[in-house]
């Protein structure tokens, strides 16, 4: 978990707001470009941010999406108010989603992204409790390992 | 998954062709411009068709071409997130004002075609174009690429 001092930026994401999904990840990865993050390191903080955005518009009231860079790592970490998860093993699995239709109209819901979170991690922590809420942190190495 | 003959040259041997502009591309697929008048001599080796957006994060490769059915400020996002190429809207879906402001912004080509999805994709194989990625490995859902 990275000190205070390697904050970049706090982003608010409300329970499903659908229109605007995806936003903090086109922001993130803006601000990441601007600081001249090799292109391949920030495509995989794009992918974290926009799936853990999904599933706080998806699955949450609201939530916050905060961002890290220390000298050798990007931490993404969200955490929300809302339904948790009761099975983290099992949402953790390829295909597993309790998604309704509004999720899935916006071309997700299909049970990835959890996985595609932890697929595009070096480091990845996840813990929820059933109806108050979901944690989740994601840290990518700047030099791949 | 055994005996595939190899992928990689075989299509490009046979056709000759190592890639395509989107001005070709905008020809083989009776397609409109709606944004990127000024990017059409972008070159495209290989694409990605789907209308799972997390299909997309977790699949596609940066510089591919995406080709899909949703035309939603989602699958822009999702095409910025990867660096993708482009975005070929299929099967004349209609566009919404924010969905084309939003890929002006963050710079994202997108052509219109009234072809459903197998039959674009067919054309722009036929081309030369091949896959971004050949086939989804069971190994591939476990590890990061």
């Amino acid at each position: 978990m990275p000190g205070d001092e390697y904050l970049e930026g706090i982003f608010q994401v409300q329970g499903r707001d659908f229109v605007d999904a995806g936003i903090v990840s086109s922001e993130i990865k803006k601000k990441l470009k601007e600081k001249g993050i090799p292109e391949s390191i920030i495509r995989k903080a794009a992918v974290v941010t926009f799936e853990a955005e999904i599933n706080i518009i998806s699955y949450a009231e609201q939530g916050t999406i905060q961002y890290y860079i220390e000298p050798d790592s990007i931490t993404i970490e969200a955490k929300d108010v809302g339904a948790g998860i009761e099975d983290i093993e099992l949402a953790l699995q390829e295909g597993y989603s309790t998604a309704d239709d509004s999720i899935r109209e916006l071309g997700f819901g299909a049970g990835m992204g959890l996985a595609n979170i932890k697929r595009f991690s070096d480091e990845f922590e996840i813990s929820s409790v059933p109806r108050e809420g979901t944690y989740v942190r994601s840290t990518i190495y700047l030099n791949g390992k | 998954m055994t005996d595939i003959e190899p992928y990689d040259n075989h299509c490009l041997s046979q056709c000759g062709v190592e890639s395509v502009t989107l001005a070709q591309i905008k020809e083989l697929l009776d397609a409109e411009v709606i944004v990127g008048d000024d990017k059409l001599d972008l070159e495209i080796k290989t694409a990605f068709g789907a209308d799972l957006m997390s299909d997309v994060l977790a699949f596609a490769r940066s510089g591919c071409l995406l080709i899909t059915g949703l035309s939603n400020p989602q699958s822009v996002r999702t095409a910025y997130a990867l660096d993708i190429a482009a975005i070929i809207v299929c099967r004349g879906k209609a566009l919404t004002d924010k969905f084309i402001d939003i890929a002006k912004e963050l710079g994202i080509p997108i052509l219109w075609t009234q072809y459903i999805m197998f039959e674009a994709c067919g054309r722009l194989y036929r081309e030369g174009i091949t896959g971004c990625v050949r086939e989804i490995l069971v190994e591939d859902k476990t590890s990061a690429r």
